[in-house]
């Protein structure tokens, strides 16, 4: 059974405009997404800036409250929770933030900001709290020493190792990363993935990674989602999206990638135009207007995410099994 | 292992506090003002002491008497009545020199209602070497009730920021914190409340009810303590979308210990900054209610009151400059304490 199964989750922020704050219209930041997600196991998202990722991240831990869609999250209900239960059920699930700048208090020892959820759900207090926080200390690579510093005496790599302790402190089964190495060095960025894959595997983590950045994604995931404009457009076992990316924006995406290997020489596809406003998107595949490969029904008809062989499921008309039902298939 | 950082006063001196301090120091007028305010402040506190109409100790018939503590009839001394003596009489003087003993006086023998009777010219008179600085139009010392007026000014001012910032910060934590339409009601409340004519209310309300010191100080916390809200709910507006407020979130940390936690010591630094400068209001609007009569009870040593006396007594031109030099001493040194205040929080400077 999965770990997480979310069903047709959606969160619209309402846009306000005029004199007496009318809803003048939706802004669709994920619009009726479907995961599933095995214990232990890592799911890539990813998608351009704007595109839901963070919003979606954040929703599935409820930290944004979703408009509308089902979390199943080890079996219970994540929707239908509230206040403590609500607070109880999220020691299971965490997050590791992007900036991990922002991320710490600049005010607090990071003894007591590793400790502070123990503290909170009292679990651990005194010398018993101590020790659990020093062991995560050693978990993520610092030192004792560390306990009684403050975050402005570490670097960005050593403060993301803290905000990683922070999260793990209850053991969770589910981490929600947020782009956590996109504002580090690549040197270090290496060695953060390093550190996250070896807990992983150490405390069957399961990871939902979120990032704009392919080749990171390529490097820790079992399965990928690429998200455009709030849907999820493609999802694969990672092996199966780098191989054969079905939809053109994630073979737009992929051509993007710097290839080291010149004998892997691909052609370049290179996208028409920016993003739809997210507030407006096009009718049919949101995706049409830049599309190499529109037909007039993506203009009209919005594609369903279909899965086809080895559960690599592709949300279009032309390409994948979609195109097979519409009887377009190259 | 031991803490790394020592406390001082229950201060953590992180570098960031002893930095602080280092620029508080730096701005010389500022410190130094704190230091005189802080002696002055501290001498108005044992007023007692300093100005008085009783001995602080009177040595009578083999007994040592503390006049300025206890009450004593002026039979003890082998007076005629039940009653306390007055000791600044010369009557009061023969008796303790019959038995040979002394007393020990405060530097001025004037509290502030002591009426100099013993005047001799119609009051006010003008500074003289029995009355320093004069005395005013009721022939009470003037110096006397300047230290007892700067005290209870100080105090009033103190204790009206204490809970104003208070009520104020609690107020714009709620609204910064949680936003929306709390916020948008509370705003429109304040805007309102501020909107109203503090002092016309004020004036109506002491008219109603005799005013004392707990009474004013009800009256204009009413009105005082929006002073901070602002600040506070635009730091908290700012804060609460910080990811490390999200990160408490998640963890699972309750609404109220994130505020107290998490954002309110990023409002502290706006607030302490503002600190003197509101006690700085709360001690005009004080004098300026005293001044129109609308403040303390009548007999109260204030300096409003002194200043409506200068107004009234333009031949007597030493009650409002007395007034006017101790008002502006005071609130220049605590705006001079404000702008250190301001250099020792100000992050240009604290993290450079």
């Amino acid at each position: 059974m999965a770990l997480l199964e979310v069903r047709n989750l959606s969160k619209y922020f309402p846009v306000r405009a005029g004199l007496f704050s009318r809803v003048s219209g939706m802004l669709r930041a994920v619009d009726g997404v479907d995961l599933s997600l095995a214990e232990g196991k890592t799911l890539g998202l990813v998608g351009e800036s704007g595109c839901g990722k963070s919003t979606l991240g954040r929703s599935i831990l409820r930290l944004i409250e979703p408009t509308g869609g089902s979390i199943r999250f080890e079996g219970e209900d994540m929707m239908a929770l509230e206040g403590a239960a609500l607070r109880e059920k999220r020691r299971r699930m965490q997050i590791i933030f992007q900036d991990p700048y922002a991320s710490l208090n600049p005010r607090m020892r990071v003894g007591d900001i590793i400790g502070e959820g123990l503290e909170i759900h009292g679990l651990a207090s005194g010398t018993k709290k101590r020790d659990v926080v020093m062991e995560m200390l050693h978990k993520v690579g610092l030192r004792d020493e560390h306990f009684y510093r403050y975050p402005h005496e570490f670097s960005g790599g050593q403060r993301q190792r803290i905000g990683i302790a922070r999260a793990l402190v209850f053991r969770p089964s589910l981490i929600i990363a947020d782009e956590p190495v996109s504002a580090l060095d690549v040197s270090i960025q290496a060695q953060i993935l390093n550190l996250l894959f070896d807990l992983q595997r150490e405390m069957n983590l399961a990871f939902v990674f979120i990032s704009h950045d392919l080749r990171v994604v390529e490097h820790v995931s079992h399965r990928v989602a690429i998200m455009y404009l709030g849907k999820i457009v493609e999802i694969a076992d990672a092996e199966t999206i780098y191989r054969e990316p079905q939809h053109p924006y994630t073979r737009a995406l992929l051509s993007a990638v710097p290839v080291v290997d010149p004998s892997r020489k691909k052609t370049r596809v290179v996208l028409q135009g920016d993003v739809p406003s997210p507030l407006n998107p096009p009718p049919g595949c949101s995706f049409h207007p830049r599309c190499p490969d529109a037909i007039a029904e993506c203009s009209r008809i919005t594609p369903d995410l279909l899965a086809g062989a080895r559960g690599h499921a592709v949300a279009c008309h032309v390409h994948g099994p979609g195109a097979v039902q519409m009887g377009h298939a190259h | 292992m031991s803490e790394r950082t020592a406390r001082v006063l229950g201060l953590r001196m992180t570098p960031l506090v002893r930095r602080r301090f280092a620029n508080f120091r730096a701005n010389r007028r500022g410190y130094w003002s704190f230091w005189v305010f802080l002696v002055l402040f501290v001498l108005s506190l044992f007023a007692e002491l300093i100005a008085n109409d009783r001995p602080l100790v009177i040595h009578y018939d083999g007994k040592v008497l503390f006049p300025v503590v206890a009450t004593y009839p002026e039979t003890a001394f082998g007076g005629d009545f039940d009653t306390e003596p007055d000791y600044r009489e010369a009557f009061f003087r023969e008796l303790i020199d019959k038995k040979g003993g002394w007393m020990l006086w405060p530097a001025i023998r004037y509290s502030y209602r002591t009426v100099n009777l013993a005047l001799d010219r119609p009051a006010p008179a003008p500074p003289s070497a029995e009355n320093l600085l004069g005395t005013d139009d009721q022939a009470r010392d003037v110096l006397a009730r300047v230290i007892y007026g700067f005290r209870i000014s100080v105090l009033f001012g103190l204790t009206l920021t204490l809970f104003g910032s208070l009520v104020g910060i609690a107020a714009g934590a709620v609204q910064g914190y949680f936003g929306g339409w709390t916020d948008l009601l509370f705003q429109r409340f304040i805007e309102i409340w501020s909107g109203l004519p503090t002092l016309f209310l004020l004036i109506i309300l002491a008219s109603v009810v005799e005013p004392n010191f707990w009474w004013l100080l009800g009256i204009m916390l009413l009105f005082g303590w929006m002073a901070l809200v602002g600040v506070v709910r635009a730091e908290f507006l700012r804060a609460r979308n910080f990811d490390y407020v999200r990160a408490a979130r998640a963890l699972g940390v309750s609404n109220p210990t994130i505020m107290w936690r998490h954002v309110l010591p990023n409002a502290m630094v706006a607030t302490l900054t503002f600190l003197p400068f509101v006690l700085n209001g709360s001690i005009t609007t004080l004098t300026s209610l005293d001044f129109l009569g609308f403040g303390l009870p009548p007999g109260s040593p204030s300096l409003g009151e002194l200043l409506a006396q200068g107004k009234s007594n333009l031949q007597a031109p030493w009650l409002g400059l007395t007034a006017f030099a101790v008002l502006a001493i005071m609130l220049s040194l605590l705006i001079f304490v404000g702008e250190a205040v301001r250099d020792a929080f100000d992050p240009r400077k604290a993290f450079a």
